[in-house]
């Protein structure tokens, strides 16, 4: 769930982080009055969107006067940057860069620890940095169960290069944003570039926050504060029809998840899920040159009706010509309760479950219970002696028959 | 009638007893049983939800109360 901007920004003041003067606003005629309030100087005016890439479409200008403010504001608010339409403008006092930096706190899902990634070489694609001059990006793991100490972020800075007065004045900075990753279940917080200006100060020029979408509820009071609605999905792009009827199906019975519906353009529906089998299955699925229709998460033991209701709304989907149902073992998750959802689904969109399913493949809890009710109409199944990836590959293959 | 993999069956001997009845809608997890002024009704809408705890059948007397896998 990302943050624009102006809300990142505003998080990162509550920690005390150093930013130069800003204002936000919604009309352009309000440039004037915020060129004026931020002291007369020039100023940097930049869209509010989701999305990278401002800067090359023109939706992020330069203004001396207030003039030149309105007109700016004017041009930005049409544009749209890689599809998002502009929510608001970010009116900030233009400073004097020295030296930019940068520093990101993620998630490193193969260490299993959060990861500060800092450079020397800030404003300019980190990717890019790493690739061409790796001796000056430092990657800092840090443990989310020992209590983080400031000396893990002074080691990021100084692993490139950074010393004396820049680094004592670095290394806090950095600590305060390992620390507010930490405090808001963040999978992303970042700064770049982190400017160093002309008089020696450090201020964070632009910001990035991504929070755990599951996270939502836990951080209730924050995003209220930050006028973050609970209708707002805040992903990367605004979620489709179909997704946002998956989001219906989920919520309206509180039993188990049927959820995170993803929608995509293939012919193969994916019911699919359990401890990280869904993004295993999926990519089982492209891996065998099958074309997902969907992605999605069931488990947590979902009622008869929600799987039911989920495998309905995937049929609906134009294009879908058969569903694989397909978990890793499962041990809450009942097999009988998911077989009856998927059979009664097909049934109610009028489908026969024995062609429609291309593949039943769900082991665990109660599986006995289920395969008599597979086998009783017909639909293809198997037990854990094949694995998700042969099982993805037998779907795929009814499809190209 | 019968759910698409599960019928619920209470026998006539029992199904117009009231406290019978409000023991079966207080038991069963899933809201399969009702009790109205005239006995137990079967929600017919929550008979596939049925998670065969056998929750139900000590709520009436031995064999009054039968759960039947239709896929069987």
């Amino acid at each position: 769930m990302r943050f624009y901007e102006y809300e990142a920004k505003d998080l990162f003041r509550r920690h005390g982080l150093p930013l130069g003067k800003s204002q936000t606003i919604d009309r352009p005629e309000e440039a004037r009055s915020a060129f004026a309030a931020l002291g007369g100087g020039p100023v940097v005016l930049k869209s509010q969107v989701l999305s990278g890439g401002r800067m090359k479409a023109g939706a992020v200008r330069f203004a001396d006067d207030a003039a030149a403010a309105e007109a700016a504001a004017t041009a930005i608010f049409p544009i749209r940057v890689n599809g998002q339409e502009c929510r608001s403008i970010l009116v900030e006092e233009k400073t004097k860069v020295a030296k930019e930096y940068f520093v990101a706190i993620t998630w490193d899902g193969r260490a299993k620890r959060p990861v500060c990634v800092f450079s020397d070489m800030g404003g300019i694609d980190i990717e890019e940095v790493a690739l061409t001059h790796p001796d000056h990006v430092s990657k800092t793991h840090f443990s989310t169960i020992v209590p983080l100490m400031p000396h893990v972020a002074k080691q990021a800075v100084a692993a490139t290069g950074v010393t004396g007065s820049d680094l004592n004045k670095l290394a806090p900075i950095v600590f305060e944003l390992m620390k507010i990753f930490l405090a808001y279940d963040l999978t992303l917080a970042e700064i770049n570039p982190l400017a160093k200006l002309a008089d020696g100060r450090f201020v964070v020029l632009d910001g990035h926050i991504d929070m755990e979408a599951e996270a939502r509820g836990q951080h209730k009071k924050l995003l209220t504060e930050l006028g973050i609605g609970d209708d707002e999905t805040r992903q990367a792009r605004p979620p489709t029809a179909f997704e946002l009827a998956g989001a219906r199906v989920n919520a309206a019975d509180h039993r188990g998840v049927a959820g995170n519906v993803v929608e995509f353009d293939g012919n193969l529906g994916l019911v699919i899920g359990a401890g990280g089998g869904s993004l295993t299955l999926f990519d089982a699925v492209r891996k065998h040159g099958g074309k997902p229709a969907n992605y999605c998460e069931i488990g947590g033991n979902p009622s008869m009706s929600k799987a039911k209701e989920l495998t309905k709304l995937i049929l609906s989907k134009p294009g879908v010509e058969k569903i694989a149902v397909m978990m890793n073992v499962v041990s809450n998750t009942r097999v009988d309760i998911v077989a009856r959802g998927v059979i009664k689904g097909c049934l109610e969109a009028g489908k026969d479950p024995a062609e429609t399913i291309a593949i039943f493949r769900i082991p665990g809890a109660w599986e006995e219970e289920g395969f008599k009710i597979l086998k009783k109409y017909g639909v293809d199944f198997c037990d854990r002696s094949v694995s998700m990836h042969d099982a993805a590959g037998r779907a795929v293959a009814k499809l190209r028959r | 009638m019968p759910g698409t993999f599960i019928d619920v069956r209470v026998d006539a001997s029992v199904a117009r007893d009231p406290e019978i009845a409000k023991k079966l809608e207080e038991i069963c997890p899933v809201s399969i049983f009702e009790a109205t002024p005239g006995g137990v009704r079967i929600v017919e809408s929550n008979l596939d939800e049925c998670v065969l705890c056998d929750l139900c059948l000590p709520a009436a007397p031995e064999g009054k109360i039968q759960i039947v896998k239709l896929y069987e």
